[in-house]
């Protein structure tokens, strides 16, 4: 049973085209891989998810229909998104970052201190003297913070060091314990240890759909769908 | 064909207004007087003034993009500067024009040059304050000069006569009505001109003009003092047409901001927008005025009597209707008519 | 040196004034991208309500201030609640016609004010102890003046509390930054948006009551002449920024002061505006909130 279902998407940046009809599952449970090469439109689908630029075509989260309704009801249903660029709040302390993304209920520290302890020993720093690999605890702590059944995750890894790479591959595993995660990423290893599924885009369409085992396992068509060697980066 | 319609429209157009002074047509509610009267002829002079002006901020906020808010420095520029070389230095009509010409090119070059350092919001504000400092150069009255609140009369002996005098009304109608058309001709030039073309490619993308190696700055330069000279004669002209001198309200923010309602309930970047908004603004503002104090509006209750008495409680309201509902301005309306014409006859065709 | 101690205060009271009016205008545009020209009408708004209800109250001047006064601030936060949420909110993608309505708005309102009360200056009830003087360091200054400060400094010390410690403040001083983000974290920022107009209009009706004061009178235009000062302020403060905009407007009132009396009248109004000039050109990016929207 797919928890988020994509159908026909289209998305114009000013006279772009930049989705033309993308259309794919996301089974519940685990991660599923976004992949394809730059610039082809991953990050654009995530925002078109949100509802952050105007898009058209269906989005169904548990059956029930996303694409007429703002970003902040989009993600009350229950999406937590992770932005490429992290954007947290550089004027507010860690922990205002993390106050500001509760959404009622009950809170989860314990799972977010457990996870980034560092979150707990600056609470009180502004986040905007943060390292890069700090923030990004921020930016995924936020959307972990709540019950999310999804989670939308934008190169968490790009620009860290490989210690922090691995931190943020083990946040993600646990992360796909409780929730299912949509996980853009063009570090195929951390692909490989963390996703089940992946999706690949080209052209502005989907071009491949499968385990993500089969298409690691398979190094030709790897350069063909992403242009690019082997697992390492 | 259609470029001999585009020629076409405005020289009939010219045609009949010039001929106005001649009819001695009654033209009830609207006008007080027939066309041909001083009275009538002297409002429709003022309304081509401003048709002309409005044009003149058209230029740089709808084909540039330049939200400027201190256009009317350069309208008072004119106003003002003229009325002091004829009145208190005593100059002639010849050498106070060339004085203001000069100024009315060399003062926007200084300014402009400053304020497009910058572009969007601090641009306007940078006009902003250029614009306030002239008001309070002005509220200031140095050397007794301008005036200060009270403004400054006229010497009509600087004047030529033909233009001086009830009797010689449809002379400033026509002075107005020439304005008007050379600013129309001006501005069609420029946007039409190669120029033209990359200013409207910079108001679309600047950054895709700069990579192919043209400078923004100095067309939008250009675009500003071309502008502000066309300004600064629209004040000369409406100094004249008005013909009782210099006051302080031309240089005040709130004049710029009349000036941007022109345009936008006229249609900005369209080709007769902001001369229709500038004329119906004019001939609304002074119109109203009279027609609170009518007879039938002086027995309505005094709810509804009270701010029409004000023409600019209308004016506004209604630009804040026509932003909402005709955001292209009235120009739109004829594109939107013959749209919705269209996509009805397409619903009533085959599918 | 009393003549200095003078101006001054005389600064300081009218820097109270124009951050009262500017701290709406910084966190209106900081928040919402908007330019809300019809800020001074807020302004004068709140300040003829005032007089009218002052007008329809017994008792003595400081009663009929106070009455008055409650009734001009609840004026001017509903008044400005209500712009946001039927001229404002609909236009939220549309940032230019945003603006254009509040100049409309600005128009029409200043103009009813006239239609309804003409433009001649209405007297203000300032009670007697406010037009009295108090003697600092030689210097006869008007109690007015300390009103004035005080309220400025209640309201800064009030507006950073809020945006410090509640959930909304919270959520401004985020937006502020990354409004999207804000979205994207499942907050509904539109209200937030029509609290930070109404409280700007409260706050501008605040302004628009200490101006009756200083003034001793109200007049339509009342508004508008202030709301120029305002923007100055706020540019040279910083958008969205309140600690910003309140040391601007001290900057501002005090040059003011100074150069009108040391230099030559009115030169400190033209200083002011020069200085607009020279910040903007020394730093055009100030200008803009600081992530894209």
């Amino acid at each position: 049973m797919s928890l988020l279902a994509v159908s026909d998407l289209h998305v114009y940046l000013g006279e772009s085209h930049i989705l033309q009809g993308v259309s794919f599952q996301v089974p519940e449970g685990g991660v599923t891989a976004l992949l394809g090469r730059n610039g082809v439109g991953k990050t654009t689908t995530l925002r078109a998810l949100m509802g952050l630029v105007p898009r058209r075509g269906s989005v169904q989260l548990a059956g029930q229909e996303l694409t007429g309704l703002p970003t902040h009801r989009i993600v009350q249903r229950g999406v937590g998104y992770v932005p490429e660029d992290r954007d947290v709040f550089s004027g507010l302390t860690v922990e205002e970052n993390l106050r500001l993304s509760e959404r009622g209920g009950e809170p989860r520290y314990e799972l977010v201190h457990e996870l980034f302890p560092e979150l707990k020993t600056r609470a009180a720093q502004r986040a905007g003297t943060l390292s890069g690999g700090q923030q990004q605890m921020v930016a995924i702590a936020r959307a972990l913070l709540n019950d999310n059944p999804v989670l939308l995750v934008d190169e968490p890894t790009k620009g860290l060091a490989p210690l922090l790479v691995t931190d943020v591959a083990v946040a993600l595993e646990r992360a796909a314990e409780l929730a299912t995660v949509l996980l853009v990423e063009q570090n195929l290893a951390v692909v490989a240890r963390v996703a089940q599924q992946v999706v690949v885009l080209d052209g502005g369409k989907v071009v491949h759909a499968g385990p993500a085992a089969e298409l690691l396992g398979d190094p030709e068509r790897i350069k063909q769908l992403l242009g690019v060697h082997g697992a390492s980066h | 064909m259609r470029k001999r319609l585009a020629l076409a429209v405005p020289l009939v157009l010219l045609a009949v207004l010039a001929v106005v002074p001649q009819l001695s047509v009654d033209v009830p509610l609207v006008f007080n007087g027939s066309l041909d009267s001083p009275g009538t002829l002297g409002l429709l002079a003022l309304c081509l003034v401003f048709a002309g002006v409005a044009l003149t901020y058209d230029l740089l906020f709808g084909f540039t993009g330049l939200l400027s808010f201190g256009h009317a420095l350069y309208f008072a520029l004119g106003v003002y500067l003229t009325a002091i070389a004829l009145t208190k230095w005593e100059w002639g009509l010849v050498p106070s024009l060339l004085v203001v010409a000069a100024a009315g090119i060399l003062v926007p070059l200084l300014l402009g040059a400053i304020s497009l350092r910058v572009g969007g919001i601090a641009f306007a504000m940078v006009t902003l304050a250029f614009a306030q400092a002239g008001q309070v150069l002005v509220q200031k009255n140095p050397g007794n000069l301008t005036g200060g609140e009270e403004g400054l009369g006229l010497n009509y002996d600087a004047i030529p006569d033909a233009l001086v005098g009830v009797v010689n009304t449809k002379h400033l109608y026509w002075l107005a009505l020439a304005y008007a058309a050379f600013v129309f001709v001006v501005v069609r030039w420029a946007v039409g001109s190669s120029p033209g073309h990359v200013l409207q490619a910079i108001r679309e993308n600047e950054q895709r003009v700069e990579v192919i190696g043209l400078s923004p700055f100095r067309f939008k330069l250009l675009a500003f003092v071309l502008a502000s000279f066309l300004a600064t004669l629209g004040g000369v002209v409406w100094l004249l047409v008005l013909g009782t001198g210099a006051t302080p309200q031309v240089t005040t923010a709130n004049f710029t901001l009349t000036l941007l309602v022109m345009v936008v309930i006229g249609g900005a970047g369209t080709r007769y927008g902001a001369l229709l908004g500038g004329f119906l603004y004019t001939l609304l503002d002074q119109r109203l005025g009279s027609l609170a104090g009518s007879s039938q509006v002086q027995d309505l209750p005094n709810v509804i009597r009270t701010p029409l008495s004000e023409p600019l409680f209308i004016l506004g309201t209604l630009f804040v209707l026509l932003v909402f509902f005709v955001p292209g301005g009235l120009a739109s309306l004829g594109g939107r008519l013959r749209h919705l014409r269209r996509s009805a006859g397409l619903e009533g065709g085959a599918r | 040196m009393s003549t200095f101690v003078l101006l001054t205060v005389t600064g300081l009271g009218l820097g109270a004034m124009y951050f009262l009016i500017a701290s709406g205008l910084s966190l209106i545009y900081g928040l919402m991208g908007v330019l809300n020209f019809a800020h001074g009408a807020f302004l004068t708004v709140g300040a003829y309500s005032t007089w009218w209800v002052s007008t329809h109250v017994g008792g003595g001047a400081g009663t009929k201030l106070l009455v008055g006064a409650v009734a001009g601030l609840a004026v001017g936060a509903v008044l400005a609640g209500l712009v946001e949420l039927v001229l404002i909110r609909p236009l939220y993608r549309r940032p230019v016609e945003q603006v254009l309505v509040t100049v409309g708005l600005a128009l029409a309102l200043g103009a009813l004010v006239e239609a309804i009360w003409g433009f001649d200056s209405r007297p203000f009830p300032v009670p007697a102890w406010m037009i009295d003087t108090t003697t600092v360091l030689g210097a006869r200054i008007p109690n007015d003046r300390f009103v004035e400060i005080a309220c400025a400094a209640l309201v800064l010390g009030g507006l950073t509390a809020f945006l410090r410690f509640t959930r909304y403040g919270l959520i401004i001083r985020a937006g502020v930054e990354n409004r999207a983000m804000v979205t994207a974290l499942g907050i509904d920022v539109r209200r937030a948006f029509t609290l930070v107009f109404a409280l700007g209009g409260l706050v501008a009706a605040l302004a628009g009551v200490l101006s009756g004061v200083y003034f001793g009178a109200v007049d339509p235009g009342r508004g508008t002449s202030l709301l120029i000062f305002a923007f100055i302020v706020v540019v040279i403060g910083g958008f969205g920024s309140i600690g910003g905009t309140a040391v601007a407007a001290v900057v501002v009132g005090l040059i003011q002061q100074y150069a009108n009396y040391y230099a030559s009248s009115g030169l400190g109004d033209l200083a002011v505006v020069l200085l607009l000039a020279l910040v903007l050109l020394a730093r055009p990016h100030g200008l803009s909130p600081k992530v894209a929207h």
